[in-house]
């Protein structure tokens, strides 16, 4: 008999042979600054893999049978060999996701884009309005991204998708992104702020309150449709679960691969405690994967520690592991958005001794910043 | 991961037709059954038992879906398959041959 719901989240708990997806950053080169950067970038590593070491990791990803990547950075279009790299992905059936913010797609690569298939784009904007998008990423970055999402729709790309990230100051443009996916026949994908890489600086200031978050989730649940890449499973504990998997994949199904090869646990923890390996190590990613004693403890069975008491714990499952981290909060504990506001008092109890994301990238001269430090 | 392509009216599910596995669907083995990728509509889809893999694998060489489960699968449990199969039929991981 098939098995039910919660018994596929054990047994996806406890990881697989190979991941469901994972994310590559394939450069921390950046040509915009935006103030929530998961991966601080800005500027290239001198070490990032070679063509020759991508390719080498799309063919182990092709014998682990991975079905897609999500390709990000910094900027992915940045890199010369960009096409290389994810023209070969999908020659060989690993389907790409990538993240850009637009400034490289003119007429002629939307064109070679809209030939590809196996191949999405996501166009990152984080406001409906220039004023709110570009306080965020940057001055221009609105416009440009709207040119690039003009080019996909004249070459007949499809539906390709606008990708919000939700913060303090956009939930209530939610709408009118909405409509702007409708007027270009996009599909909207909106996902969850993380005080993760420069994102640990504004998080304070730009993640949305208990009230938005719960307007969040209503409107979340009247629109299936809206994709989410399962990244408000916090917010299941409101009622009703959210679409999806509804657990945190770190490890277990999902991981990261960062441009000079460290492979993390998410894209969301670029830190030492959850550095796994290196595909350029022999075995490569596939040993990392299996083989790895940081993922191997990641898919042990977790306790629920403080959040046992709480009749939400079988809907939210305690919230984002990198949330957590990056806000000093115990990792068997609650979120620090946790909708009963289980997740405060700890946060702002853990004081001045805040974790910091593994490396900066960010170009000297940062044209955007939010707000300052300290 | 539910990221996925809107989702298209497939042929309704009729037990007693041949079916196989939609070519546009990678399957790949795991512990508790097989996931599903349809590199068409992107979605994901998890088979949750063995034996419902086993099903999916063998209705080529069967004239119906019926056929396939019950050379599969023992009778007390050939209603549920043939249920999940109606759901595989939904999501097009299955095709009308």
């Amino acid at each position: 008999m098939p098995a039910s719901h919660s018994a596929l989240r054990d047994q996806l708990s406890g990881g697989l042979e190979s991941p469901i997806c994972l994310t590559w950053e394939l450069t921390y080169g950046c040509n915009l600054a935006c103030v929530h950067c998961l991966s601080s970038s800005g500027r290239r590593d001198p070490r990032e893999l070679t063509t020759a070491e991508a390719l080498g990791v799309l063919d182990e990803l092709v014998a682990m049978q991975v079905f897609y990547v999500n390709i990000g950075g910094g900027e992915p279009m940045l890199r010369p060999d960009f096409f290389d790299i994810v023209s070969y992905a999908v020659d060989h059936r690993v389907g790409v996701k990538f993240s850009t913010n637009g400034t490289r797609i003119n007429a002629a690569r939307a064109e070679r884009l809209a030939a590809m298939d196996y191949l999405d784009v996501q166009i990152s904007l984080d406001g409906a309005t220039e004023e709110i998008n570009d306080a965020l990423r940057g001055a221009g970055s609105y416009a440009s991204a709207r040119r690039a999402m003009d080019h996909l729709a004249a070459t007949g790309f499809g539906p390709f998708k606008i990708s919000v990230v939700v913060t303090r100051h956009n939930v209530a443009q939610l709408d009118a992104l909405e409509s702007l996916a409708r007027h270009y026949g996009a599909q909207l994908r909106v996902t969850r702020l993380r005080p993760s890489g420069r994102g640990a600086d504004s998080w304070a200031e730009l993640h949305p309150t208990d009230h938005q978050q719960r307007y969040l989730y209503d409107w979340l649940r009247e629109r299936p449709q809206v994709l989410t890449g399962d990244s408000f499973f916090h917010l299941s504990a409101l009622g009703e679960p959210l679409e999806g998997l509804n657990l945190c994949g770190a490890g277990r199904v999902v991981c990261l691969i960062d441009p000079v090869g460290d492979v993390y646990a998410c894209p969301f923890v670029i830190h030492d405690e959850f550095l796994a390996g290196n595909v350029r190590a022999p075995g490569g990613f596939t040993s990392v994967w299996r083989g790895s004693p940081l993922f191997a403890s990641l898919r042990e069975p977790t306790s629920a520690g403080a959040c046992a008491s709480c009749g939400s714990y079988d809907a939210c499952r305690g919230g984002c592991m990198a949330a957590k981290f990056f806000t000093g909060l115990p990792i068997d504990g609650p979120d620090p958005e946790c909708v009963f506001g289980h997740g405060v008092p700890a946060a702002a109890g853990a004081g001045g001794s805040l974790p910091r994301p593994a490396a900066d990238h960010s170009s000297r001269a940062v044209p955007v910043r939010l707000v300052s430090r300290g | 991961m539910q990221d996925a392509g809107p989702p298209r009216a497939p042929a309704p599910f009729d037990p007693a037709r041949p079916w196989r596995l939609h070519p546009q669907v990678a399957l790949r083995d795991e512990s508790f059954g097989a996931l599903a990728y349809h590199y068409g509509n992107r979605r994901l889809v998890f088979l949750r038992s063995r034996a419902l893999v086993e099903v999916v694998r063998s209705l080529e060489r069967h004239a119906s879906a019926h056929e396939a489960v019950a050379a599969c699968v023992p009778d007390a449990e050939r209603a549920a398959h043939t249920v999940a199969l109606g759901r595989l039929a939904a999501s097009e991981v299955i095709d009308a041959r």
